[in-house]
């Protein structure tokens, strides 16, 4: 349930980053207070052998199909919540960069999405509560199983809702929460189980590693307040920064009305950018009548509820649009060409 | 199993590719974190029905790629094995959004179509950014950037770690995978019971090898801090490469320049 890049706006986007930032900051400083060097190649070792794990199957009795561990619950068993959430958000560093799973500006709600609820949520409130020292195997399998699918479908809440409020997909919320919700009930219950069998197996094998993180103090108090604090200052910032795209730039119906019309017209721009804008798209030469304030065609903006479509528009974006394309690719063969000689002389 | 392997086999191979020594290999890693960071954030800027504005960007990650000299296949590889998720959520706008929006000779194009095919771009460029990204910098590189920028040094620290200890342990895990299933028929992965044990075992001898791992790190004077040779100073054409990009991102998000051709073009202006 990674959030890919291209379905996010940079509001959710950079809200979510300051909310994640927030809570690596805080993980840090906990650690911090206690730091034990120890714990620094464990988290990255573990970190490698949550990717490594995703190597190693096992079959569902009765469907045929496979799962195998997540990362996220196994982690905060084995090292406590802020030294596990550190090493996933790690985890999902390295998947966006390298596997391209995710994306840099979808990062921060990654992050937020898998770390925040698995390692702040599910482990202390649920896993802990249900799962004491030396409980019995079928309670851990219980806690386990639990924590992981409360953990997930808080996740693909989450998911849903960084979606809606990005307007990118045209799905509706209820629809895409029926889509997202049963499916990762599935993947909670087999992440469940396949944690619970590791956790039993380490329980049986060495019990002494499990000791340690089941000792570290649990966060007194949700870290509620740093989320809160850094989706604030990411919410003003996206506001400062990125409204004017927004206001500019009106997106949906607008843009498609904006499009029929043929000229740009806009809410009255009133911001100091908006106003050097449009002073600076008025002195262009390419576009000597292309008017922020032009006069629109009084049929088309009493009937704004969909558009004529328009075939002229259109046709001048796709030409335009694939001349521009061939443009970057004999671009990208002259940069290779100019590279080759260059380096062969 | 022989697919996950050769894809972790392609995760070296991005580092490879690190090593080169092209002008835009040897730029700070800052400046090409920022840039690609600004350039991403410009491209999901735009509205949902965008297409023709977005196409511009190709310039950047295709500057990357042909400056940095990196094979467009493997960044092409790549691209299919992310594109899953972003085609799950797409595919309904076609179904969704059935109200026409634009005409092409016969054709009544969706706002569905519009907008699939808008998001499927904005995959294209914010992936293929990102990977070319890492293919002219290095993974190492990238995290002394971050560290530089103001990320914790614990997060770092352990960042560098994993990535360093990512290939070993794909390394055993894979090795285990292959002595099993040599030893057991095709298809049988076995119970919860097996997987428990067996993944189970690979954990143990990854916290052993975390152990040795702190012990050498000890004997050489760890302290909580990975010792690096500082990057030079952020030097003129870091800056140049930073604004020079930031500023082209900004003028193509203001101007729809295929319009404006097409325009041109088509007399319509």
């Amino acid at each position: 349930m990674h959030m890919a890049d291209a379905l996010i706006s940079p509001a959710v986007g950079g809200i979510m980053w300051g909310a994640s930032a927030s809570l690596i900051g805080y993980s840090c400083k906990k650690l911090k207070d206690n730091l034990d060097d120890r714990r620094i190649p464990l988290m990255g070792v573990l970190g490698a052998f949550v990717f490594a794990a995703q190597m190693i199957n096992f079959t569902i009795p009765g469907t045929g199909s496979s799962g195998h561990l997540g990362g996220g619950m196994i982690l905060a068993i084995l090292l406590g919540p802020h030294a596990a959430f550190l090493t996933l958000a790690s985890v999902l560093t390295v998947q966006a960069l390298f596997f391209a799973d995710g994306g840099l500006l979808a990062l921060g709600c990654n992050i937020f999405n898998l770390g925040f609820f698995a390692c702040f949520i599910a482990y202390p409130l649920i896993f802990r509560k249900m799962c004491p020292a030396n409980s019995t195997v079928n309670r851990l399998y219980a806690a386990s199983i639990v924590s992981a699918v409360v953990g997930l479908q808080l996740g693909a809440f989450s998911v849903v809702l960084e979606t809606l409020f990005s307007q990118i997909s045209a799905l509706r919320f209820s629809s895409f929460l029926l889509l997202m919700q049963p499916i990762h009930l599935a993947i909670g219950l087999v992440e469940g189980a396949a944690t619970a069998a590791v956790v039993q197996f380490v329980r049986q094998a060495r019990p002494e590693i499990l000791q340690p993180a089941a000792h570290t103090a649990l966060p007194a108090a949700l870290p509620l307040r740093n989320v809160i604090a850094g989706l604030l200052f990411a919410a003003l910032l996206a506001g400062a920064i990125l409204s004017w795209f927004a206001s500019t730039h009106p997106d949906g119906l607008e843009w498609a009305m904006e499009r029929a019309a043929g000229t740009a017209e806009l809410p009255t721009p009133t911001g100091r950018i908006q106003t050097f804008l449009a002073e600076l798209q008025q002195r262009t030469a390419l576009l000597p009548d292309y008017s922020f304030t032009g006069t629109v065609d009084s049929a088309q903006e009493e009937t704004p509820s969909w558009p004529a479509p328009d075939a002229g528009t259109s046709f001048s974006g796709i030409i335009g649009g694939s001349l521009t394309l061939i443009f970057v690719v004999v671009f990208a063969y002259a940069l290779r060409f100019g590279c080759r000689t260059q380096q062969r002389s | 199993m022989a697919s996950i392997s050769r894809h972790f086999f392609d995760l070296g191979h991005l580092d490879d590719l690190a090593g080169a020594s092209t002008p835009l290999h040897r730029l700070d890693p800052r400046a090409k974190l920022l840039a690609t960071l600004v350039f991403i954030a410009v491209v999901v800027s735009f509205g949902k029905y965008e297409i023709a504005a977005l196409i511009p960007f190709f310039v950047y990650p295709v500057f990357l790629i042909s400056v940095g000299n990196i094979p467009f296949k493997c960044v092409l590889s790549r691209l299919v094995l992310a594109l899953p998720f972003a085609l799950l959520v797409g595919i309904f706008n076609p179904l969704i959004d059935r109200a026409p929006l634009s005409h092409l000779a016969n054709f009544t194009i969706s706002g569905g179509w519009i907008s699939f095919s808008s998001i499927m771009l904005r995959f294209v460029l914010t992936v293929s950014s990102v990977l070319a990204l890492i293919a002219v910098t290095g993974f190492s590189p990238v995290c002394s950037a971050l560290l530089r920028l103001g990320t914790p040094k614990i997060f770092v620290v352990q960042l560098m770690l994993m990535h360093r200890y990512l290939f070993v342990l794909l390394d055993e895990a894979s090795k285990m995978v292959g002595a099993k299933s040599l030893r057991t028929f095709e298809n049988s992965t076995g119970g919860l019971r097996i997987y428990g044990a067996f993944t189970g075992s690979l954990l143990l001898r990854t916290m052993e090898r975390a152990e040795r791992i702190y012990s050498a790190m000890q004997c050489r004077g760890f302290d909580g801090d990975i010792k690096r040779t500082l990057p030079a100073e952020f030097g003129k054409r870091d800056i140049l490469f930073l604004c020079g990009w930031s500023l082209l991102f900004l003028l193509l998000r203001a101007f729809n320049l295929p319009l404006i051709i097409g325009q041109i073009l088509t007399g319509t202006m």
